[in-house]
């Protein structure tokens, strides 16, 4: 199959730029290894829309953080994402931390980021249960939370919907110069031509583009490990509470999610494996130490998961955004690690306006469409518009999640879509299902059960992730 | 909007038996709602024996005995709504419930009883080390997967927790032909019944390894590894006691949790059951307001969610004839080797014989169970083997509320000499 641009990566950033091609005459496929969009990285993080008071200035960080923020008013409304801008607060914990508020405030004006530093007792009026021993903070008003699973699928759904071609389970293994054009071979043996080829691959971005040349920059995965709380009580954080930034990140913050959960995380470990997302309790014990000393009152009996996430972090200390030295139509996204959500729309914008469109002609198409069909969410609605709803359609009135109260119409929804989920977790990520206390307990056979009927398999063929992640093993006295 | 006069959340042995309890005192106006699309809740997929001994003095199947009770509330005709699921109730006692058939409703009720059961915990909530793959999956889940829907879960199963969902699982899924290799257990003493220990793991030759937990879960895709570690008296993984279990799937029966989310938003006082904290009536703080069964606190016998039930039933039938108003309450706590006491709250004029619930700490050996209000012991109970496993139920006749009007109830446990 011949294209114009085949982006490699599903992530965050690989939809954002899928989506900005979607507007153009150009034929474009995304292909990805994983069995849904946004699995990795994109999927396990602190879901925050950064301010950008943080990068050093001049870097690409600060440039496509602090652009990336300015659009996910548009994005959020566009992609019918979740989104909240709570602001965050960086808490000096001890009196000689005060001094690097103020050098954080100066980055942050060079930055062009609005900030104010919040005396003690305003920062205690604004959250009542951070540590009374605090002494300030600096108060980002525009950094924000996002639902970061419906961005990507949303997003790439978009894409889709604009005409792009998306192909899951399509492992990248090799990559070649074929006359003008590249030539891109998977693992189950399938050639793709185009006269583009974007890699934003995430993690295995080194691995990736050494497929194409030797790269000057080295990936460590450095991995960040979180608890996520049940919806507890409102108000144990009104924003996203942040320490102050070491050289190891931005450090373990506490945060309200768009679903009214509380995130605790990450610790920062650099690991050497690409697929190492393993938790252990030394770890997730100084998680809760350090999250207990900037909020003491954290329930952390409230606890319904732990994950761990890896920032593709690189030797460049920066986002690479650039072109391969040896294949100038190979565009290289390497190291996009944190700010890396909050700057997928800019980073997606730029590449094709900026990068593709020094490569090919850039024409507009005349029925673009940016924004996603609406998501119908009966948990939203008035009891009125509810049943107004179920009218029309009663799956909406048949709940399966009790946890999250997702119905039966909003999986069907899903699965009508152009990006459906084929998974119980692809699932999990766009309705909620099985995010809950019970962990998909009670939902987890409707979901495979709608799922199986859905794509005419037996419950016996439905992973909960991989293709290989099956549920179940046997039918019942087939079982030897 | 529509008014009840009882509104019963959940279809299951609690809800059931209150609503046959609440008729017989002469309620007519009841309304179950069940979310499943039949009665009977958790007892449909228990399809193993032993059930009833107390309630029918026989040996029952989880759906002989539900079937019993399911019968006596269609007799009645207690009416009852099925794939109806209530999705909020406030404090005055408007439930919101969203049925297939109804559509999004909102009932007034004159009193609402909570028979909501209990959710499993789970892997998230123990955080347990390792990967996250498929495979490690909740007892109760996995008996959902076979009972009711014919699937097997795995072939090769190690188990963590000895609680009895696990146990029986690991006798179902041996009689289905996998191989369950283990079943490991933090504490010193096991969380099941000591029948199911013989009947589902002696009788199947499956070891019960005491003092162990799982240090780690590996695998990519699927469990493929599970490595169990021995645990100091603090819980400590000890180093170099490391065994390896080569399996497809971990079973997980770590525990129940009252399931109280649609009650989240009435303030209903919660007690260290994770349930609400009730009177002798199970009234909870919210007046009109019951909870029993397992969102209560968690059984071992569905027997004594039975009575449980019925003590809602009767108490919501009282509160709605007005019958509860005005009351002064004594409170009962659990003293030293009590973890919890239902109920927590006692009306001072109190005519009827009282069930005590309780479990112990730890097991323990040769106590007195002592109650005392006002430095005065006013029952004592000995006893030769507790065990925390085992739900204590004692009966305090009415005969002996005279004594306890004066002030609170302690329950306690007295090692003797």
């Amino acid at each position: 199959m011949k294209y114009d641009v085949l982006v490699l990566g599903a992530g965050a950033v690989g939809a954002m730029i899928a989506r900005n091609l979607s507007r153009y005459e150009l034929k474009v496929a995304v292909l990805e290894k994983e069995n849904d969009v946004g699995n990795v990285t994109s999927m396990a993080n602190s879901a925050i829309v950064h301010s950008g008071y943080d990068p050093v200035p001049g870097t690409n960080k600060a440039k496509f953080n602090v652009l990336g923020n300015k659009m996910f008013d548009e994005i959020a409304d566009d992609l019918d994402v979740h989104f909240s801008r709570c602001g965050s607060l960086t808490v000096a914990l001890y009196d000689e931390q005060l001094k690097i508020l103020d050098d954080l405030a100066k980055r942050s004006k060079e930055n062009g980021v609005e900030v104010k530093i919040l005396s003690k007792e305003e920062l205690l009026a604004m959250e009542p249960n951070i540590n009374p021993e605090a002494k300030g903070a600096l108060f980002a008003p525009t950094a924000g939370i996002i639902d970061p699973f419906n961005l990507v699928v949303h997003a790439m759904e978009n894409a889709v919907d604009n005409g792009v071609e998306l192909y899951l389970n399509e492992e990248v293994v090799d990559i070649k110069k074929d006359n003008q054009d590249i030539k891109v071979i998977t693992r189950s043996g399938k050639e793709y031509i185009a006269k583009i080829v974007i890699n934003a691959t995430g993690l295995a971005s080194e691995k990736i583009t050494n497929l194409v040349e030797e790269t000057d920059w080295h990936i460590t995965p450095r991995k960040g490990e979180y608890f996520v709380l049940d919806h507890y009580k409102r108000g144990l954080v009104n924003h996203t509470i942040f320490p102050l930034p070491s050289e190891k990140g931005k450090g373990i913050l506490v945060t309200m999610t768009t679903s009214n959960n509380y995130l605790c995380g990450p610790s920062s470990e650099s690991i050497n494996e690409l697929d190492d997302f393993s938790c252990d309790g030394p770890t997730l014990a100084n998680v809760r130490a350090s999250a207990l000393e900037m909020v003491p009152s954290i329930p952390f009996n409230q606890a319904i998961r732990c994950f761990a996430g890896l920032r593709a972090t690189c030797t460049r200390h920066d986002f690479v955004i650039e072109f391969a030295k040896t294949l100038p139509n190979f565009i290289i996204l390497g190291g996009i690690e944190s700010p890396g959500l909050v700057s997928s729309p800019a980073i997606g914008k730029y590449v094709v306006e900026e990068m593709v469109g020094k490569l090919v002609e850039l024409k507009e198409k005349s029925n673009y469409n940016p924004r996603v069909k609406r998501y119908i969410r009966p948990k939203e609605l008035s009891l009125e518009e509810r049943n107004e709803l179920i009218k029309n359609n009663p799956t909406y009135a048949h709940i399966l999640c009790s946890c999250e109260q997702v119905s039966e119409g909003e999986m069907l929804d899903a699965l009508s879509r152009s990006v459906p989920p084929r998974s119980v977790k692809a699932m999990k990520k766009r309705v909620r299902a099985g995010f809950g206390k019970c962990q998909g307990g009670f939902c987890q056979p409707h979901v495979v059960n709608l799922l199986a009927k859905h794509y005419h398999l037996s419950p016996l063929d439905i992973p909960y992730d991989s293709i290989n992640s099956k549920i179940i093993i046997a039918r019942l006295k087939e079982g030897k | 909007m529509v008014e009840r006069d009882l509104v019963i959340v959940g279809g299951g042995s609690a809800g059931m038996a209150a609503a046959i309890q609440a008729h017989k005192d002469g309620i007519k106006d009841i309304l179950i709602l069940e979310k499943d699309p039949y009665l009977g809740g958790i007892l449909n997929q228990c399809i193993h024996n032993g059930f009833g001994l107390t309630e029918f003095k026989e040996e029952l199947t989880g759906p002989e005995y539900l079937t019993r009770f399911a019968n006596q509330v269609k007799e009645l005709g207690i009416e009852y709504k099925t794939q109806a699921m209530v999705l909020d109730i406030s404090k005055d006692k408007v439930i919101t419930y969203s049925s297939v058939e109804d559509g999004a409703v909102e009932i007034k009720a004159k009193a609402v009883i909570l028979a909501t059961g209990c959710y499993e915990r789970n892997a998230g909530a123990i955080q347990i080390p390792g990967d996250r793959p498929s495979g490690v999956i909740t007892a109760g889940t996995a008996q959902k997967y076979l009972n009711l829907e014919g699937y097997l879960v795995g072939k090769r199963v190690l188990i963590l927790g000895s609680g009895d969902i696990g146990l029986i699982m690991a006798r179902r899924m041996t009689l289905e032909g996998a191989k369950v290799l283990a079943v490991c257990e933090i504490m010193p003493y096991s969380n099941g019944l000591n029948r199911n220990i013989a009947q589902c793991l002696n009788d199947y030759n499956i070891p019960l390894y005491l003092s162990h937990s799982v240090s780690k879960v590996i695998g990519k895709d699927r469990v493929e590894k599970v490595i169990v570690s021995k645990v100091d008296d603090k819980m400590r993984f000890i180093p170099g006691t490391e065994m390896e279990f080569e399996c497809d799937t971990l079973l997980l029966s770590i525990g129940l949790i009252p399931n109280v989310n649609v009650i989240n938003n009435t303030g209903a006082e919660i007690s260290s059951t994770k349930g609400t904290k009730v009177d002798e009536h199970m009234q909870t703080s919210i007046p009109g307001l019951f909870s029993c069964g397992n969102c209560l606190h968690v059984h071992d016998l569905v027997d004594f969610v039975s009575q449980e039930g019925r003590a809602a039933g009767h108490g919501a039938a009282l509160y709605i004839k007005g019958l509860l108003e005005g009351k002064e309450y004594i409170k009962v706590n659990p003293g030293n080797g009590i973890g919890y006491v239902v109920p927590q709250y006692i009306e001072k004029n109190n005519q009827e014989d009282i069930a005590l619930k309780f479990r112990v700490r730890k097991p323990i050996k040769n106590v007195d169970i002592i109650i005392e209000s006002n430095n005065e012991v006013i029952k004592k109970l000995p006893k030769l083997v507790m065990i925390p496993s085992e739900m204590e139920n004692i009966k305090l006749p009415a005969s002996l509320m005279e004594k306890i009007k004066q002030g609170d109830l302690n329950v306690y446990l007295k090692e003797k000499e």
